[in-house]
């Protein structure tokens, strides 16, 4: 049978070689350990920051969160649960997770939101936009690990500089999603009375949207627990570390501690997410009320909202 | 009549190549070759019309005849393709967005059929809406917001979300909200086509008696001819993109520039259209003390009808029938009757500006009604058979079409 590998064949591998290698990482280089800077720098404080704090208070302020946005029974199964971890030796490692986790989110929030803004304001932004996010979500995130690490070198930050990636596009597509559909007599109703750009979207755009920003948000924050292990791979540590640690000696009982710690961790924070998004009910909550409590939420512990869709791709 | 707001020429094309669909619709193509060559749809076609101060100005016209873009070009919410549209002499087509935003702000506010209440903010938090946007300070905007909560009636609603108020409710928040700013313009674009007919009636009832304080310059957009003529001063009534025909209700009514406008008015409610003033006679009466009831016989003979009104000086008493006066007989000293003794002081008067349909149940009593001015001085009269020929005057242009063109 004749294949058009028989007319010709190209060398598709060593152009991408000689990009990567040739041009991106010796030009770029410097750059891109730059970009890790502020990763790294939020990374360890928190990290330090959860870590330093009690066991005991970080446990009674989840468990005491739990107990307000959600019920008694979320609160004594984070009591239980957080108890269990720190009970089989693992406490250190979920806090580095958590770390992790939420600069991820943090990240996730900075960059993607105002993307998402964007793309929500210029139909020509979101020609742009949306093709990248496809690509972003259909790569498998093995494949981009291998750039990653010749980039960014190994360790915390660029395993969350992979998260980042992995878990930006929710965020950014329902912050469009959120902003584009807010009633249009009302986007009017704002123009009619003289609103700058500015007012507009502080005042009318961000607050109607804010419960499908907080469910882009709350897709985030699970991409980025599912990346856990993955970064591990490449030198991030925490409970993905115990659990990589685990298979890689065939160590059964160390993989399901470290894979129950992360259960556990997910649990409590898509249901605390999932009731902050209920509270924050569309159209009842002002703007700075909501911030105010994601900002307090995200303070001690945990983060984002609204988790209406819990899946995603 | 100082025109606080002229639109000359305006036009205004939907579509990708307005410039040339404009130039085709100048040399008198039908909007529907337009279309069907460039797929820009004509929304409002030569628009041309003055709107002084302090006056309402009512647009009406059927679904999709162009009233919500003629409107929306007025705060420049849709930039006209063509033509002017001046605010005290400003041209919102052409100025910059600072200046807009300016005249948005301090000028013209707007409020919408569906009433565009922000729903994550309480109702004083709605009203205040439009001197956030200015830049005013928290506690001022709640103080100013109150108090044109109270002018609507809706101060104990302060702090309820607009989801919880009932629709005539909502609107009254839009149109404090449109209020607060203190604007000298209002764009209403069928702010009562949402209501129902018993709300909607009372939010007209309201808005004349609000507007008899504020004395704004109002564009009401309708659908409903009743409520056109019970607001408007002028009425624009507007077909396929075009002003067909400009006017007061009673010219509108009597005159109908063509079969579309007649079949429209057709089946109006005249009796609210015409006044007592547009169908009383002049002021004929006798003066109690110096005419005999000879003298009041003979003028009702001349002026074929058979009761007449009596007045004392320049103060109106009251009426005689001819058949009383005829029924008087001299008395035992045998002088003949006066008007005194024949004279009914129970007798219906009006103010000239009544609409006829208040004027129902007095003209059923047979007996002319007296038409009286501020100091009770007889200005004119209304006789009865007026008042039911007037209702049931046929318009005089063709309503052949009236079917397809009912108002909905
Ligand atoms: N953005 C737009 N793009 C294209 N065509 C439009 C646009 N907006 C309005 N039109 C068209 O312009 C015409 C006038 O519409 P408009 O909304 O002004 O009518 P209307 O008189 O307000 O009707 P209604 O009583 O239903 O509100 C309609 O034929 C409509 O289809
Ligand atoms: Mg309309």
């Amino acid at each position: 049978m004749l294949s058009p590998a028989d007319l010709a064949t190209l060398p598709f591998d060593d152009w991408v070689n000689a990009f990567v290698r040739g041009w991106l990482v010796p030009n770029f280089r410097p750059a891109f350990r730059a970009a890790q800077v502020p990763v790294t720098l939020v990374l360890n404080n928190l990290n330090a920051f959860l870590l330093f704090v009690p066991m005991l208070l970080t446990t009674a302020a989840f468990a005491a969160v739990a107990w307000r946005v959600v019920g008694s029974g979320m609160a004594i199964f984070t009591l239980v649960g957080f108890a269990f971890i720190d009970m089989i030796g693992l406490w250190p490692e979920t806090m580095t997770t958590l770390a992790m986790i939420l600069t991820s989110v943090i990240f996730c929030a900075v960059i993607g939101i105002p993307l998402g803004i964007l793309s929500a304001r210029s139909d020509r932004m979101w020609k742009v936009m949306r093709p990248v996010l496809d690509i972003m979500q259909t790569i498998p995130s093995f494949v981009y690990l291998v750039p990653i690490v010749m980039l960014f070198g190994v360790g915390m930050a660029p395993g969350i500089i992979a998260t980042i990636i992995f878990a930006l596009p929710p965020i950014v597509r329902l912050t469009n999603l959120g902003i584009r559909n807010v009633r249009s007599d009302l986007i009017e109703a704002a123009h009619a009375f003289g609103s700058t750009g500015w007012q507009m979207l502080w005042d009318v755009q961000i607050p109607l949207a804010l419960r499908t920003i907080m469910a882009g948000l709350n897709q985030t924050l699970m991409l980025a627990l599912s990346m856990v292990v993955i970064t591990a791979l490449i030198g991030a540590g925490g409970l993905g570390l115990v659990v990589n640690t685990g298979l890689g000696r065939l160590d059964v009982g160390g993989a399901t501690a470290g894979g129950v710690g992360i259960v556990i961790l997910a649990i409590v924070l898509d249901r605390i997410t999932q009731g902050l998004a209920e509270k924050a009910k569309v159209g009842r909550v002002s703007l700075g009320r909501s911030l105010l409590g994601l900002l307090r939420f995200q303070g001690s512990g945990g983060s984002g909202s609204g988790a209406q869709i819990k899946k995603a791709g | 009549m100082q025109a606080k707001l002229s639109v000359r020429n305006v036009y205004k094309i939907f579509g990708d190549t307005p410039a040339a669909a404009l130039e085709r619709l100048r040399q008198g193509e039908s909007k529907a070759a337009i279309l069907e060559a460039s797929g820009a749809t004509v929304g409002v076609q030569d628009a041309s019309f003055e709107v002084g101060e302090g006056e309402i100005f009512v647009v009406m016209g059927l679904s999709g005849s162009g009233k919500s873009t003629l409107v929306r070009m007025l705060n420049g919410l849709i930039p006209p393709s063509s033509g002017e549209i001046l605010i005290d002499g400003e041209d919102i087509a052409s100025c910059s967005p600072q200046t807009l935003r300016r005249i948005r702000r301090e000028k013209v506010a707007m409020i919408f059929q569906h009433f565009a209440l922000f729903p994550h903010w309480t109702v004083v938090g709605n009203v205040a809406y439009g001197l956030k946007v200015k830049g005013m300070g928290a506690a001022e905007r709640r103080a100013r917001a109150m108090e044109t909560l109270e002018q609507v009636g809706l101060a104990p609603w302060a702090d309820s979300l607009p989801s919880d108020l009932s629709g005539g409710m909502q609107q009254r928040v839009g149109l404090a909200r449109g209020l607060a700013t203190g604007p000298q313009i209002l764009l209403m674009d069928e702010p009562f086509g949402a209501l129902d007919p018993l709300i909607r009636r009372q939010m007209q009832e309201e808005l004349l008696i609000l507007q008899k304080t504020l004395k704004k310059t109002i564009v009401f957009i309708t659908h409903d001819l009743n409520e056109a003529l019970l607001l408007g001063d002028r009425i624009a009534i507007m077909k396929d993109g075009q002003l067909v025909q400009t006017g007061t209700a009673q010219e509108i009514v009597t005159a109908p520039a063509d079969d579309y406008v007649a079949a429209f008015v057709a089946d109006i409610d005249r009796g609210r259209v015409f006044t007592a003033e547009d169908i009383s006679g002049p002021p004929t009466a006798v003066q109690l003390h110096s005419d005999t009831p000879d003298q009041a016989r003979r003028l009702m003979e001349d002026a074929d009808s058979h009761a007449l009104h009596v007045v004392d000086g320049e103060r109106l008493v009251g009426l005689v029938t001819y058949k009383d006066l005829t029924a008087q007989s001299p008395d035992a000293m045998g002088r003949p009757g006066t008007l005194r003794q024949a004279l009914i002081t129970d007798f219906a008067t009006t103010d000239g500006n009544a609409p006829l349909h208040t004027l129902y149940t007095d003209a059923g009593s047979g007996l002319p009604i007296a038409v009286t001015d501020g100091r009770k001085r007889l200005v004119g009269v209304v006789q009865p058979r007026d008042v039911l020929a007037q209702l049931s005057t046929e318009t005089q242009a063709p309503t052949t079409e009236a079917t397809d063109a009912q108002p909905r």
